[in-house]
């Protein structure tokens, strides 16, 4: 399995990365861990001309917690999210997610803004980064932006990030409360049959005062399901407001028959989850 | 498309080769630089036979261009040991039956050197979890994971001794 010929390229600030997307236009694909990227190219599903290599930007790998805001650089790798002590505080649900992904290897290579850009509905970070309504910062040649991870999903690789723009960073508020991430897969490295992501906060009442779920590979997008989580807050949660929540999201989902099986098993295995990970953050919340 | 000068410091020695930029590392180690230690098995990031250490990461050599690779320190398990003098793991895969076939041992006895750098003593759940990026058709696992185990074991008594 050899990939198609390019050029290669490895341009050392975002200002000349940007610059270089914008001359070599559609002939070009920015690579950051590459882990989905090379092997498109080697099935020769991917022939990009150029590779514009992000790895030797500086300035897109960090992780900041300050004032209760989380920053993360797009080259952040899924191993340094998991060994983030500062992250671990501010929101554990990413390192409970991180550790789902895929294998050791490939979470040392795999990055956060690959897994969030790339638009594939089988990644991850895409259902939690709208379960914590994170936002995500583009870099083009008609400057910066921001685009809620809840309006960024269109359809399977498809996204409102132009193909002159670059995924610099993700931002979201730290958590509290209770979080799960569930994930129900065939075997360690295969994508999701069904996960999903769950935030919940106890109220000095013992309701339940906020509340955000979101899945993954369920649909050609990830799902945030606003009317389950809206639906929760302001109650206990038992067995009744539990089975309520996971109804209205199981409405909001589109399984699609594939080898991971059929779409009514897909729904059984989402419900699952669902109730897995409500139960697993309210008692953490 | 032309060649580009690559340089690859592998197992403490300096290669200078040239290879286009679609060349994927483990091509490169094998078929330039007659590094055959790490395999290649699936071609598809599954197996991790081509698993081979970069800068302190375990890394799958078939998904990874070898320019990217430039300027980096990569070990393979030519550089761990060989058989004049076997790493404690080797030993340990040996006494224990890690292996019967051999082809995934080079890439599951790097990624369990990186493991036990990170994780010195583990658990046998957390060996089970390190090494789920690497497949073996014939042990079963159960003897690989005692093997890293007593290799952890002797490893931590070498170092209070």
């Amino acid at each position: 399995m050899i990939p198609g010929r390019f050029d290669y390229h490895q341009p050392e600030s975002l200002a000349a990365a940007v610059t270089l997307l914008s001359e070599l236009g559609d002939d070009a694909r920015v690579i950051a861990g590459g882990h989905s990227l090379i092997p498109m190219m080697k099935l020769r599903l991917a022939m990009p001309e150029h590779l514009i290599d992000l790895k030797a930007i500086g300035d897109l790998k960090h992780i900041t917690v300050a004032d209760g805001v989380v920053s993360i650089g797009a080259m952040t790798t899924q191993a340094e999210l998991i060994g983030s002590a500062a992250l671990a505080d501010a929101a554990p649900i990413v390192k409970e997610t991180a550790l789902q992904i895929a294998d050791p290897q490939i979470r040392y290579q795999g990055t956060i803004g690959g897994n969030v850009a790339n638009g594939d509905p089988g990644n991850d970070m895409p259902a939690l980064m709208q379960c914590l309504d994170a936002s995500f910062t583009l870099s083009g040649p008609n400057g910066q932006r921001e685009v809620r991870a809840r309006e960024f999903y269109e359809a399977a690789y498809f996204t409102t990030r132009d193909d002159l723009e670059i995924l610099t960073r993700v931002t979201f508020a730290a958590h509290g409360g209770g979080y799960a991430y569930e994930k129900q897969k065939r075997k360690i490295g295969d994508y999701a049959t069904a996960a999903a992501a769950v935030l919940l906060s106890k109220g000095a009442d013992g309701a339940c005062s906020s509340a955000s779920i979101a899945m993954t590979n369920l649909a050609d997008t990830p799902i945030y399901c606003e009317e389950a989580s809206s639906a929760m807050i302001g109650a206990g949660i038992d067995a009744t407001s539990i089975e309520t929540a996971v109804k209205s999201c199981l409405e909001c989902i589109e399984p699609v028959d594939d080898n991971r099986g059929p779409a009514e098993f897909k729904k059984h295995a989402a419900g699952m989850v669902l109730k897995r990970a409500i139960d697993s953050a309210w008692s953490r919340a | 498309m032309t060649k580009t000068s690559i340089t690859l410091n592998v197992n403490g020695q300096t290669h200078e080769t040239k290879a286009e930029p679609r060349e994927l590392l483990i091509h490169v180690l094998r078929e330039q630089l007659e590094i055959t230690g790490p395999h290649i098995g699936c071609e598809t990031s599954h197996c991790g036979a081509c698993t081979v250490d970069i800068d302190g990461r375990s890394v799958k050599s078939c998904t990874l261009f070898a320019i990217q690779a430039q300027g980096s320190e990569i070990t393979t398990i030519e550089g761990l040991g060989g058989p004049d003098k076997l790493h404690v793991l080797q030993e340990k895969f040996k006494e224990h039956h890690g292996l019967q076939c051999g082809f995934c041992t080079p890439g599951m006895i790097t990624r369990a050197h990186r493991l036990l750098e990170e994780n010195p003593d583990p658990t046998e759940q957390e060996v089970r979890f390190g090494l789920s990026g690497n497949l073996c058709r014939c042990t079963g696992y159960q003897n690989i994971v005692k093997a890293v185990m007593a290799a952890a074991s002797e490893l931590n008594q070498t170092e209070v001794a």
